[in-house]
This record gives structure tokens, sequence and C-alpha cells, in this order.
């Protein structure tokens, strides 16, 4: 790899251990992807924030790292293990939140904003087309290439994190626009166009595809089913871009079966204790259909509903929030589906949802079973 | 022959073969650098001081933390040789700073258990 002199004399540690680390973590993973040189980015989201997924060597290494390293450019964070506002009514532990309030204290003194969100892409203003940045959460490095006219790789927590401190990343893979060119085309053949068959067809494609894949046969997506999309993609493998449109390179077809077999590894049990929708997490639209849905009915069973604290308070202000939580809806900011410790087997039997992502995590990582449908269908058998 | 350098630096020491890949998340202790996963062929032994060899590393991508444990911990490998790089170990090795290099397979077979090296990473050779 070709460094500028600059870059050198920070990776020998001329300019302190911080940058070392950076320029070491950048230099590292740009040798093992094959980059040349690295390039400026201008703003990177990181994962690595939850307790849960970090664990004890990450809150050491963060509340180290903290110490004097300041982020270069705008960074936000993905989701922590819990709603700090209504930590209280979970059976969590002292010792949990501890770690992670002192995870949480690393990255705001390192100067990130507390974002706590897996859906940076619509919160924030998106910068001008064609801009470099660095997103750690697959989902949302999947909706900035393919959606958001961003370029970036699917980043890691550590490569993201070295981007933050130096305002660079390697010049590899999906930074290079050869590389952005499907040579695999998957052609949409089923006549379901839910949310939740875009989050299998997601997840479809994320096992079959390389870096970048082709979708025929969709003319267009809604929010919902984009970040469905985007997430059931990240989910399952490396695939960090999708290009809506034209048939290239080789094909090969999502319909009824393949659709089915996804739904078969993913749903294992017909009944939930407790519903869950948001992951990723909601929107203001989505909280605004979801109002509307709600008018007139209560749900069965407790219901969690994650979103942005920001998309939270403007829901609240402009009384989106009224309906959800007189059905019974239980907003939650901060954190997320995926990996919470709210959600624990010695409670819960089963859970419903309509994430193919929410699903796979809460299997194999919360180890409950999932009865995954769309939202139409929680909406029909879920509420009275 | 020249190896793929990851990491740069030097380092001393004896080497020690994993056969199997290596978890660093789950079957590394960072307390004492033992491997604590029964089903690994290295079940028991210390990565402290040696000069690890292994194919790759396994698992999630926060095992990197684990690499930066153990160094802080003073029970860290002196340097690492992977037949293949994943991004965990070069990740934690470069948290870390300790020296890493890919070798292709014929100089990866070559290399003896138990044997004393001078690993350069800064030019990729074994002396």
């Amino acid at each position: 790899m070709e460094l500028t002199k600059e870059e050198e004399a920070s990776l020998k540690g001329e300019h302190g251990e911080t940058l070392a680390i950076a320029y070491r973590v950048l230099v590292a993973i740009g040798e093992a992807t094959n980059a040349d040189r690295l390039l400026p980015i201008e703003w990177a989201h990181l994962s690595g924030v939850n307790y849960n997924t970090i664990g004890d060597a990450g809150e050491e290494f963060l509340a180290n790292l903290s110490k004097d390293a300041k982020f270069k450019v705008k960074t936000t964070v993905n989701p922590m293990g819990f709603d700090p506002n209504t930590v209280s009514k979970y059976d969590i532990s002292e010792e949990f939140i501890k770690k992670q309030n002192s995870i949480k204290n690393s990255y705001k003194k390192m100067g990130a904003i507390l974002s706590f969100s897996c859906i940076p892409y619509e919160i924030f203003d998106l910068p001008k087309n064609g801009t470099h940045v660095s997103f750690a959460e697959s989902n949302a490095a999947i909706y900035a290439n393919s959606m958001a006219h961003l370029k970036t790789n699917k980043e890691g927590a550590f490569s993201a994190l070295a981007s933050a401190l130096t305002g660079k990343s390697s010049f590899s893979d999906l930074r290079k626009d050869d590389s952005r060119n499907p040579s695999l085309t998957i052609r949409m053949k089923t006549d379901q166009k839910d949310e939740l068959t875009y989050g299998m067809l997601g997840y479809f494609a994320g096992k079959v595809a390389g870096s970048s894949v082709a979708i025929s046969g969709v003319k267009e997506l809604d929010r919902r089913s984009c970040k469905s999309l985007c997430a059931g993609m990240g989910t399952s493998g490396t695939c960090g871009m999708f290009t809506l449109g034209a048939v290239r390179g080789e094909t090969m077809d999502f319909g009824k079966e393949e659709a089915q077999k996804i739904h078969d590894e993913l749903n294992t049990t017909d009944s939930g204790d407790i519903i869950t929708l948001g992951s990723p997490q909601l929107g203001l639209d989505e909280l605004s259909d979801l109002s509307g849905m709600l008018k007139g009915k209560t749900f069965k069973k407790r219901c969690m509903i994650f979103c942005p604290r920001a998309v939270q308070e403007q829901a609240r202000r402009v009384g989106f929030t009224n309906e959800i939580e007189r059905a019974g809806g239980e907003l939650l900011s901060d954190c997320c589906i995926c990996l919470t410790p709210l959600i624990d087997k010695k409670d819960v039997d089963g859970v419903i949802t309509n994430s193919v992502k929410g699903a796979y995590y809460l299997k194999t990582s919360n180890d409950v079973d999932v009865n995954l449908k769309n939202l139409a269908q929680i909406m029909k058998e879920e509420t009275i | 022959m020249t190896l793929k350098v990851i990491v740069k630096g030097k380092a001393q020491g004896q080497i020690m073969i994993a056969k199997k890949p290596i978890n660093f998340l789950g079957a590394v202790d960072k307390k004492t650098g033992k491997i604590r996963d029964e089903k690994h062929d290295l079940f028991g032994k210390s990565l402290a001081d040696k000069i690890l060899v292994f194919p790759f590393g396994v698992g999630s991508s926060v095992g990197a933390y684990t690499i930066y444990s153990l160094k802080s911990n003073n029970c860290a490998p002196r340097a690492m040789i992977c037949s293949k790089v994943d991004i965990t170990t070069a990740s934690g090795c470069a948290l870390a700073n300790i020296p890493l290099v890919m070798a292709t397979k014929e100089e990866y077979d070559s290399l003896t258990d138990g044997k004393k090296i001078l690993l350069d990473a800064d030019n990729g050779k074994i002396l």
C-alpha cells in the first residue's frame, strides 16, 4: 500500500499512539483487502456500541482510547443495549448498566453524536452524491451504496473506528467503481410485495451474491420494504450493494419456493409471547403508518417498538405516539431488537416479528423462537 | 521468501503451531493467554510470548478486542503468522501492535513447531 508522508509519520507514532493505532488498523485491513492507498471519508458510523456485543474487552479498550482520542469527522453510533429512560422497568444488572454507560461516555468523550441508531441515513442530512463515508452498520452501508448515492464498504467495527479517528479509509472493494458493477442478477419472481418478502429477498441475495448484486423485476420500493431488503441482505452475507433494474451478468430467480425455504429457516414457531417491530429501527413515516393502522385496535400481546430517540421525540410532538401507546405499544429508543438483553429467553419463549434481521439475531443470539410474519398479518392476528 | 506484511514489526520467539483456526473471543482466556476450548488442538496451552502460527481466525469480530486485552495483560503472542488473513485477526494485531504476516501454503508448511525464529515483519522475512 502506498501511504503519503503524513500517513507514514502517523503510522510510525509521530503524532501519538492513538493515531498510530488507527493507521495500523487502516493499513492492516487495507493490506488484507488489497487496497493500494487510503482516501478521505466524510462521515463514520460506528458499530460496537452495545455492551452485549463488545463485552469487557471492548469496554476497556474504548475507556483507554478515549483518554486522549478525538474523532476527526462526523461520527454517529449504532444502538446500545437498552433505553436509559425505561431500563429500570427491565431486569438488567447494575453491572451491565455501568459498563454500557462507560461505553457511552467513551464515545461521547471522543466526540461522537450519540444517535444510537441503525438508520443514520434516515435521521441525518445526507452528504452530496458520490461522497465516501464509512458505515459499519450493515443495513446502513447497503442503503448508503444502493439508495443514498454514497460510497462505503461494508465496514467492520474497527475499520469504521479508525476512519472516525483519521478521516480516512482504505481504497478497496466497493469504493472502486469497477467493483460496484454487479456480476449477478436476482430476478424477483414472486407476487408477494410486502416488507417481509423483500427482507427474505435481501437475505437470499446476501447468501449468493458477491460484493454487489442487481435485482430485476422490482420497479419501486417503499421505504419500509427497502429497509427490510437492506437489513436482510446485511444479515446473511458480505454483499454491500444492490441496483434495481436491468439484468446483468448471471441470473438467479427468487420465487415462491426460495421465499418459502428462507421462511422455513427463520420461522421457528407458530406463535409468540411478545411482538417486536423495528429492526432496522422505525422512522417517522413508519410510526405514522402504524398509528393509522392501530386506530380503534389494541395489541393482544406486549409489543415493543424500536425507533431512534429523535424520531420518538418528533412522533410525540405530532401526536403519532398517542394511538400507538393507547393500543399498548411500548416505544423504545437508543436500542434495537438485535442483541438487546431486554428480550431474554428466561421470560420469553417466542417472539413475533416482521424483520428477517431481527429473526436471525433473536434466534442465534437471544436463543428465543421466532414467529416471522408481515406487518399486515401481525395487525390482523395480534390485535383486537 | 517474502511474506505479505499486515502489521509491521520485529519479533523473536518460539513457533507454536495451531492446526485448527482460532476463535479469539470464545476460545482464548484473555487474562492468561491459554486456549480454553477443549476441542482445540492447543487446549490448555498458553499463547504468551510465542510466534503463533495458525490458519486464520474465526468467530465474532469482537475477538479483535481480546487480542488487545492479551497484550494489555502481558500474555499475547509476540507475533502471528497466518495462511489466510481475516479482518478480526488483522484488526486485533493492529490494535495491539503485534506483528502479523500472511504466508503462502509453501511457506506455511515449512514452519516447524518449537523452532526459535526471528520474524522481521518490516521486510516480510524469517531469519
